[in-house]
C-alpha cells in the first residue's frame, strides 16, 4: 500500500505491506533505529513516538494507520543541534543507564509535559506508567523530567541530589 | 572521597549523548548487505517426543532460504556450558523437548515477517509425555526429567564451613545441641524465593556474518561476555579464537540474562556459513521468557536457634533450587553463590545444604544477585521472625550477632570464606540513627493509631562480588569450557595516541553501567589528561585484551583495577620521557593541567602533546627506550569483594484488598570507595527496583503441565514508576583492601538488600493480625488471603 507521512519534518512516501508495523517501517525502511522494540504488546513503551501531537506506541500501530500523519521520533527531537530540555534533563540527572527504553521514555515525557507543564512527582510517575525502565528504578527519570519541566517553564531546575546529598563517613 | 576530584566526583555520562538522541547502536539496528532473518519453531509442550517435523510448506514459500533441525547441526555438539553439570542443551531439540519454548527448528528467510510466517508453517508432531514441574516432586526422583541422568538432583552444595566435612559435622552438632536446650527458642520459616523473568527491555539479538575469504565470523550479539562467546563459537565450529570477532555494541540491559552462550548465537553463525549471507535473529518478547534464562526458583527452610536475649546459636538453610531442564552457563553454580553468603554478616554457626534440581522448565541461571538475594532473603527473614519472637528490636538482634569490625581484614565467615573488609554495625547504625528511619517508625505508629495496617521492615546484607580470585578456576570461575582457559581476572589497555588523546580498551561487556565514564575518570585521575580527550572502548573481543565480561558486580573492582595499573605504567613511562625532555629527575615529575612539571619548579613543564609526540618519534626518546606510549595490565585479585549495607522500608497494607503500598525506602550501602557517586546511586536505584519487583510483583508461574502462565508483560508484572517511591540513599565507605582502587562493586547490592526488607515490612504491618509469613510476590490476593487465614485462626 502506498503511504505518505511527515517524519521529523521530512516528507516520506513508501509502498508497504499492509501488515507492516509502524515501528518496523521507521526502523527498517527509514533507518530511524532510535525507536526501539521491547515487547510488541504496547506494554513497555520503548517504541513510543509522537503521532499528530500525541504519544503512540509504534509497535502496535500499522504503518498504514499513520498515513497522512505528522510523526516525531527521538531523532527529530533536538532542534538545530540543541538538545530538547527533556533530553538535557535525562543527561543532567542520569535518567538512563542502558538507554534502550530511553527514546520511548523521553517521548512520553515530552507528551506529558505538553499536557501538564508543571507536574507533581506523583503526576510524573503516573504519566510515565506506560513506559517500563528496568535499569533506573525510575528515580532519576523523575528527576530528569522535573529538570525538564522547570527548564521549559523558564525556571532554574532544582540542584541535583548529589550536589546536596550528605555522605555518611 | 571528595566530590570534586575526578576520581570520586560526579561526572555526567559520556555514553549519554548517543543514547538520548537515538543514535546508540544496538544489535537489531545493524543491517548488513544481503542479510537474512531467522525465526524459531518452538515447542508448545513441556515434555514430548517429536515424532515428525515437516518443513515442506515452509520451504515452498518464496524467500525462505532454509529450515534447520537437529539433524543439520548435531555434529556441532550441544550449547557449551561453563559448568556442564546436568543435561546440556542441544542446539535444537533432539528427539524430545524438555520445556515449553524449546527451539525445535530454525527458519531462515529474506525478511523478518516471512521468517515468522514460515516458522508457523513448519509442522511438528509431538507425542506428549508427563512433565515434572513441581520442584518438591522433582526432588523425590519419582519421575525423571531426563531418562539418561541418574537423578533429578544434579548437584548438592553443602557448607558450614565449605569443604571441611569434620568441621561441618561439628557445626551440625552445635546447632542440634542449641536446639535441644530448654532455654533457647527455635524459629523456622519455609519460604518460596520465586522464579523471575529478568526482562531486559532489549530482547536478545544476534547477527552473524561468515566471510569465507577471510575464514572468519563477525558476530554482533547483545551479550555481557563477548570474549567468551568468541571462544564458544570458535570451539563449536572448530576454528580458532582469532577467527571470530564478537562485538557487543550497546546492550539494552543485561542483569545476567545475557551472561550465557545461547543456541541462537551458534545457530545464526551456522546458517551464515551455510547460506553465505549474514543472518540475524532478534528474540521477540513472547519468546524471551522461554528462550532466555530465568532466575531464582528456590524453596527452602530457614531455621534459627538462639537465646531469649538475642544471642543466635545456630542457623540452617536447607532447600531446593530449580535448575530447569538444561544447564547452560553457570546453572548449578548459581546456588553456590548463595552458599558464599549463607551466613551473611553474622558469626553464628551456619549449615547450608542446597539441592540443585532439574525440572521440565526453562533453564535458570544468573539473574541480578544470582544466589545471593535468595540466601540473604531467608537469613534476614528468619532473623526478623526471631527478633519478633523474643521481643527484641530487629536492629539490636542483628548488631549483637555481627562479625565484629575488628575481625577484619580477612575475617573468615562461618561458611568458610575469607571476607575482605567490613564494618557492619557502622552501616546499620547509620541507617537506624538516620532521621529517615526515625520518621518511618513515627509514621508507622501514627498510621497504626489511625487504625491502618502499617509496617517498617529492616534488613541488612552482605554480598560477595568482584569475582574473583584466580584460585577459583577449579570451581568454574573461568571460560575454559568455551575454549578460553583463563581465570576471572581483569584487563585494561591504556594507549596515549600521537595527538595525546587516550584510548582505553577494556574487556568488559557493560549494559548501562557507564563504564566509558567511570574508566575515563580512572585514567584521567592517573594521567591528568582531561576526560573529554579519553575514549573508552569495550564489548569487542578483538580490539580489547582478553576480557571476562561484565557480571557479578566485578567490572570496577577487577577490570577497573587493571586499567588503573595500566594507567600507572603509562604515567611512569611518560614521567621518564618528561624527565628526559626537562632534564630533570624522573622522581620529581608530577602531572597536572594537561602536562608534566618538575616538583617545586612549576614553570618547568612539558605538555602531554609534546610527551606523546616524542613517544612516537623514538629518535627523540632516551637511549634504549621503546617507542609508543601504551600499557596493558592484568589484575588478578587475591579475593572477591564483600559489600554490605542496611535497608529499611515503610509500607501500608490495605486490610480490605490486600494491596501493599511502598511509602518510603531508605538505604545505607557500603561498596568501598566510590568512583562516580551518581553512577553508583543509579546502580542502587535499579537494583532496588528489581528487588522490590520480586517482593511485590514479579513471578514466573508454570502450571502443572509446564505451561508458562506469565509469558508476556501483560501477565508478568514489572514495577512501573507509579509503584515505587523515590529512594533515600546514604552510604558508608569501607574500602576494600584487595584492589588498588579500594572499590567493591554495586551492581547487585540493591537487589540483594531489598526483597526481604519489603516483606519484613509487610509482616510487621500484619503482625497485629497474627500473620508471621507471606510468600513473595506480595500481590493483593496473596496478602488478603494471609489476612483472612490469620483472622480465621483467631
Amino acid at each position: 500500500m502506498q503511504i505518505r507521512m511527515n517524519v521529523n519534518g521530512r516528507a516520506v512516501t513508501a509502498d508497504v505491506e499492509p501488515r507492516t508495523l509502524l515501528v518496523h517501517f521507521l526502523r527498517d525502511d527509514l533507518g530511524l533505529t532510535g525507536t526501539h522494540i521491547g515487547c510488541e504488546t504496547s506494554y513497555c513503551g520503548a517504541c513510543t513516538v509522537i503521532v499528530d501531537g500525541r504519544t503512540a506506541k509504534s509497535c502496535t500501530m500499522l504503518a498504514v494507520q499513520a498515513d497522512g500523519a505528522e510523526i516525531t521520533t527521538i531523532e527529530g527531537l533536538a532542534a538545530d543541534g540543541e538538545l530538547h530540555p527533556v533530553q538535557e534533563g535525562f543527561w543532567e540527572r542520569h535518567g538512563l543507564q542502558c538507554g534502550y527504553c530511553t527514546p520511548g521514555m523521553i517521548m512520553s515525557a515530552v507528551g506529558l509535559l505538553s499536557e501538564n507543564p508543571d507536574p507533581s512527582e506523583d503526576e510524573i510517575r503516573h504519566g510515565i506508567e506506560g513506559n517500563i525502565c528496568r535499569c533506573t528504578g525510575y528515580h532519576n527519570i523523575v528527576r530528569a523530567i522535573e529538570y525538564a519541566a522547570a527548564k521549559m517553564r523558564g525556571e532554574e531546575p532544582a540542584p541535583a541530589e548529589w550536589e546536596t546529598q550528605e555522605v555518611t563517613a | 572521597m571528595s566530590t570534586t576530584s575526578v576520581l570520586g566526583g560526579v561526572v555526567k555520562r559520556r555514553e549519554d549523548p548517543a543514547l538520548i538522541q537515538g543514535t546508540g547502536l544496538y544489535v537489531d539496528d545493524v543491517k548488513l548487505p544481503g542479510m537474512l532473518y531467522a525465526a524459531f519453531v518452538r515447542s508448545p509442550f513441556a515434555h514430548a517426543r517429536i515424532t515428525s517435523i515437516d518443513a515442506s510448506a515452509a520451504l515452498a514459500m518464496e524467500g525462505v532460504e532454509a529450515v534447520y533441525t537437529i539433524d543439520d547441526v548435531r555434529h556441532l555438539g550441544p550449547v557449551l556450558a561453563q559448568v556442564p553439570i546436568g543435561k546440556v542443551r542441544p542446539l535444537l531439540a533432539d528427539g524430545v523437548v524438555n520445556h515449553v519454548g524449546e527451539a525445535v527448528a530454525m527458519v531462515v528467510a529474506k525478511d523478518r515477517y516471512l521468517a515468522r510466517d514460515a516458522a508457523d508453517a513448519v509442522e511438528v508432531d509431538y507425542e506428549p509425555l508427563p512433565a515434572v514441574v513441581d520442584l518438591k516432586e522433582a526432588a523425590t526422583d519419582q519421575r525423571k526429567v531426563h531418562d539418561d541422568l541418574e537423578s533429578n538432583i544434579l548437584m548438592t552444595w553443602e557448607a558450614g564451613p565449605f569443604g571441611d566435612p569434620d568441621a561441618m559435622a561439628e557445626t551440625r552438632r552445635k546447632i542440634d545441641e542449641a536446639k535441644a536446650r530448654d532455654d533457647t527458642v527455635v524459629v523456622s520459616i519455609e519460604a518460596v524465593n520465586q522464579r523471575l523473568i529478568g526482562t531486559a527491555i532489549e530482547p536478545r539479538a544476534v547477527l552473524a556474518d561468515w566471510n569465507p575469504g577471510y575464514g572468519r565470523f563477525t558476530v554482533y550479539s547483545s551479550t555481557q561476555i563477548p570474549h567468551a562467546l568468541a571462544g564458544a563459537i570458535a570451539k563449536t565450529f572448530g576454528v580458532t579464537y582469532n577467527d571470530v570477532h564478537v562485538v557487543a555494541p550497546e546492550v539494552g540491559g543485561g542483569f545476567g540474562l545475557k551472561l550465557n552462550i545461547y543456541n541462537d548465537e551458534i545457530l545464526v553463525a551456522f546458517a551464515s556459513q551455510k547460506l553465505g549471507h549474514p543472518v540475524k535473529y532478534t528474540e521477540s518478547r513472547r519468546e524471551s521468557p522461554n528462550s532466555t534464562i530465568q532466575g531464582r526458583g528456590w524453596i527452602a527452610t530457614a531455621t534459627l536457634v538462639g537465646t531469649r536475649d538475642g544471642e543466635i546459636l545456630g542457623y540452617e538453610l536447607h532447600g531446593l533450587c530449580d535448575m530447569g531442564a538444561y544447564s547452560q552457563n553457570f546453572t548449578v553454580a548459581i546456588p553456590f553463590l548463595g552458599v558464599f553468603v549463607a551466613s551473611g554478616q553474622y558469626k553464628f554457626p551456619t549449615h547450608v545444604k542446597l539441592d540443585c534440581v532439574a525440572t521440565h522448565t526453562m533453564t535458570t541461571d544468573a539473574y541480578r544477585g544470582a544466589g545471593r538475594p535468595e540466601a540473604i532473603y531467608y537469613l534476614e527473614r528468619v532473623i526478623d521472625a526471631y527478633a519478633r519472637k523474643i521481643g527484641m528490636d530487629p536492629a539490636e538482634v542483628r548488631r549483637k550477632n555481627y562479625i565484629p569490625a575488628d575481625a577484619f581484614p580477612a575475617a573468615i565467615s562461618p561458611v568458610g570464606f575469607a571476607m575482605d573488609t567490613g564494618d557492619y554495625a557502622k552501616a546499620l547504625d547509620a541507617l537506624v540513627e538516620s532521621d529517615g528511619y526515625r520518621e518511618m517508625l513515627a509514621e508507622r505508629d501514627r498510621m497504626r493509631a489511625e487504625g491502618k495496617l502499617a509496617g517498617v521492615g529492616l534488613s541488612t546484607y552482605v554480598e560477595v562480588c568482584g569475582f574473583g580470585p584466580s584460585g577459583l578456576v577449579d570451581l568454574g570461575f573461568s571460560w575454559s569450557e568455551y575454549g578460553a582457559p583463563s581465570a576471572f581476572s581483569g584487563s585494561g589497555l591504556v594507549r596515549v595516541n600521537p595527538d595525546s588523546t587516550v584510548t582505553v580498551i577494556i574487556g568488559t561487556g557493560p549494559s548501562g553501567q557507564g563504564h566509558q565514564t567511570t574508566w575515563s575518570q580512572i585514567v584521567a585521575d592517573q594521567l591528568g589528561i582531561p576526560l573529554e580527550r579519553i575514549r573508552v572502548i569495550h564489548g569487542d573481543s578483538e580490539e580489547s585484551p582478553f576480557g571476562v565480561g561484565t557480571f557479578g558486580s566485578r567490572s570496577a573492582a577487577v577490570d577497573g583495577s587493571a586499567t588503573f595499573e595500566a594507567a600507572q605504567k603509562v604515567r611512569a613511562k611518560a614521567a621518564k620521557i618528561a624527565a628526559h625532555l626537562l632534564e630533570a629527575s624522573e622522581e620529581d615529575i608530577q602531572f597536572a593541567d594537561g602536562g608534566a612539571f618538575v616538583a617545586g619548579s612549576p614553570d618547568q613543564t612539558v605538555s602531554w602533546e609534546e610527551i606523546a609526540t616524542v613517544a612516537y618519534q623514538p629518535h627523540r626518546l632516551p637511549e634504549g627506550m621503546e617507542g609508543g606510549l601504551e600499557a596493558h595490565a592484568i589484575f588478578s585479585p587475591a579475593n572477591a569483594t564483600w559489600p554490605f549495607g542496611a535497608h529499611a522500608a515503610l509500607v501500608e497494607v490495605d486490610g480490605d484488598t490486600g494491596d501493599v503500598r511502598l511509602l518510603r525506602y531508605i538505604t545505607v550501602d557500603d561498596c568501598g570507595n566510590v568512583i562516580n557517586p551518581m553512577i553508583v546511586d543509579g546502580q542502587i536505584h535499579g537494583g532496588l527496583a528489581q528487588g522490590i519487583g520480586q517482593a511485590m510483583f514479579e513471578e514466573a508461574v508454570y502450571d502443572a503441565d509446564g505451561n508458562l502462565l506469565t509469558g508476556s508483560l501483560l501477565d508478568y508484572v514489572l514495577p512501573t514508576a507509579a509503584d515505587l517511591p523515590s529512594f533515600e540513599l546514604h552510604r558508608t565507605v569501607t574500602p576494600s583492601d584487595i584492589n588498588p582502587l579500594g572499590v567493591k562493586g554495586i551492581g547487585e547490592a540493591g537487589t540483594i538488600g531489598s526483597a526481604q526488607t519489603v516483606v519484613n515490612a509487610v509482616v510487621d504491618a500484619l503482625e497485629p493480625l497474627g500473620v508471621e509469613h507471606v510468600d513473595m510476590p506480595l500481590r493483593p490476593k496473596r496478602v488478603w488471603q494471609a489476612i483472612q487465614d490469620a483472622k480465621g485462626g483467631n
